[in-house]
């Protein structure tokens, strides 16, 4: 072991207990990377460093006792979506600005109850609408990776990017994401690490954020599998608060990576291999197929025929769940408040300088598929492709256990790539809604680097609250990728 | 389905968002290229499909009567943009 960098959370977790590291040396070494690092990245949007080092005295006076919960002074970094009971938090959004909630996120408290540090908010797309961490009021984030050939800023994908940024950066062991459409597992792609949206009610929404309610779902980023394991072990549970918090028992994660994946059933949906998929892309699915095959899993081709519909009617619920959600923003209870004559011209002005280009483009087309005449065309047609979508899951879980497919696309392009048209960027993630749209588990895990030197990486999707098939798998693919690359922007690598 | 400026503006008055004439003329052409994209799914056969609500995944549960939380008042106003005593404030709606 050479440097401090070199943990993971669960090396981390093991050196605390055996006393070889002191949580203070390990919060003060992240800080200082931090502070090294992240003018430039701009993985955080508030840094919390007095109370890390507070907190992290207290864990070692645990550890110093042989207690401490099972997170017990690992540093990690908390998504800006949310609420951190008198830490700002803002959605990245201007309109959010100062706001300082009195309360705490039950995903954020069960990760304080188990000992995990805070070092601060990672950025994000505004309210998590985007796809590349560029819609953020507090400026974009920078992917740690960069091309071999090139200098240019390459984004960290989104909406999930400053957790993606600041884990592979080394900048923290861990951090919580959200994923709506795609919103853990792209940016885990673009940023050459691991993350995991858990079945839709395997972890609290209480506290986080609201974008699209039907859909949000929060869950762990980290350098690998183990990693994310014991970070869902801690942020998962049932939670009265929250109407659509499933009440069942939480598994020990970390126990089925070694399960392997012999007799396995592994779908390939025919459907996934699009037109003008990037001969990459395809090559590293073949190259999953193969790992899991001789693995000893079997491959067996299937087919999710409401696949093309997934994005467009993602989109409409989306949309239509994000206007009613920040209706609640409007400048009278918490917020920012722009004044105005009347109280429709204060509700108008505050929402016209508190939300940026492409939250406003969400609220109107939300309000225009909700509208009067205009609901059953979209909405309920939406909804109504949903289920379709739904089915198609539930039939391939018939014949097969699991479903590999690429993360995204594309592995991460430059800032000045990001395409115009609303449309093009939205067809990043077209691989990762259809999971969200249907509920089930989904994760994404580094399966090698294209040409340029940028990562890539492979999904596994599975069956309602069968996370743990998907760690074994997952883990079989993260052994014979073995990833070991880093990337260019990294606190282990001195300037 | 063309969506005009006119139907914008009145999206924009609905969801209370200022917009100028400028933003309703870049937002039009946006969201017009939205919907046209979106009306793929009139292709799609969904007689007798139910509309998915929720993932069905939760049980409705009842929970006992009782007050568990509240009593915060401070708490509640404290991210208040403007505010007297224990009041939110707004402007005049009543003449």
């Amino acid at each position: 072991m050479s440097s401090i960098f070199d943990y993971t959370l669960a090396s981390a977790r093991e050196a605390l207990r055996t006393r070889k590291i002191s949580a203070v040396e390990l919060v003060d070494a992240h800080i200082e990377a931090i502070e090294r690092l992240d003018d430039g990245l701009n993985s955080f949007i508030t840094r919390t460093p007095e109370q890390a080092r507070l907190a992290a005295k207290e864990a070692d006076a645990l550890l110093a006792k042989g207690e401490g919960g099972s997170l017990c002074g690992l540093p990690i970094g908390i998504k800006d979506l949310f609420a951190t009971e008198g830490v700002r938090t803002t959605a990245a959004s201007k309109i959010l600005g100062n706001f300082v909630p009195p309360y705490e996120s039950t995903v954020t408290a069960n990760l304080k109850r188990d000992g995990a540090i805070s070092l601060g908010k990672l950025n994000l797309d505004e309210f998590a609408m985007g796809s590349t961490n560029l819609t953020s009021a507090f400026g974009g984030v920078e992917n740690p990776w960069k091309r071999r050939d090139s200098d240019a800023k390459l984004v960290p994908g989104g909406s999930s990017g400053g957790s993606a940024a600041a884990v592979a950066a080394g900048l923290v062991l861990g951090a919580t994401g959200t994923d709506t459409g795609g919103s853990i597992r792209q940016p885990a792609a673009f940023c050459g690490i691991a993350g995991i949206k858990p079945t839709y009610g395997r972890c609290s929404r209480f506290g986080t954020i609201a974008f699209a309610s039907s859909l949000d779902q929060a869950g762990p980023m980290a350098r690998n599998l183990q990693d994310c394991a014991i970070l869902l072990e801690s942020m998962a549970g049932f939670d009265p608060k929250d109407s659509t918090s499933v009440n069942r028992p939480v598994p020990h994660y970390e126990a089925a990576l070694g399960r392997g994946v012999k007799g396995l059933k592994v779908g390939i949906p025919k459907e996934y291999r699009i037109d003008g998929l990037p001969a990459e892309i395809e090559a590293i699915w073949q190259q999953g197929i193969n790992w899991l095959k001789e693995a000893g899993a079997e491959v067996v081709d299937i087919s999710l025929p409401h696949t093309k519909y997934g994005l467009p009617a993602y989109y409409i619920a989306a949309l239509a769940e994000a206007s009613s959600n920040l209706a609640r923003y409007d400048g009278v209870r918490f917020g920012e408040r722009v004044k105005g004559e009347s109280l429709d011209a204060l509700y108008e002005a505050t929402r016209a300088a508190g939300f940026g280009d492409e939250v406003k483009r969400r609220i109107l087309l939300g309000t225009y598929v909700l509208s009067s005449g205009y609901y059953d065309a979209y909405y309920l047609r939406a909804q109504k492709v949903r289920t379709l979508l739904q089915r198609d899951f539930l039939k391939a879980y018939e014949t097969v256990d699991v479903i590999l497919a690429p993360t995204a696309p594309s592995g991460a392009f430059a800032w000045d790539e990001k395409p115009t048209d609303p449309v093009q960027v939205y067809l990043n993630d077209v691989f990762t809604v259809p999971a969200s749209m249907a509920g089930v588990p989904a994760l994404s895990v580094p399966a090698g680097l294209d040409s340029r030197g940028v990562p890539l990486g492979l999904q596994l999707i599975g069956r309602f609250f069968d996370e743990e098939t998907l760690l074994a798998a997952g883990s079989v693919l993260e052994k014979a990728a073995s990833f070991t690359h880093r990337p260019t922007i990294h606190a282990g690598v001195s300037a | 389905m063309s969506l005009d400026a006119k139907t914008v503006a009145k999206m924009a008055r609905l969801a209370r968002v200022g917009l100028s004439d400028e933003q309703v003329h870049t937002y039009q052409k946006e969201m017009q290229g939205i919907i046209g994209w979106v009306d793929q799914l009139n292709e799609v056969d969904v007689t007798d499909v139910p509309p998915m609500i929720g993932t069905g995944l939760a049980q409705p549960r009842l929970r006992d009567d009782q007050v568990t939380d509240g009593n915060c008042r401070e708490k509640v106003l404290s991210n208040a943009p403007d505010r007297e005593g224990p009041f939110y404030t707004v402007p005049k709606v009543v003449e």
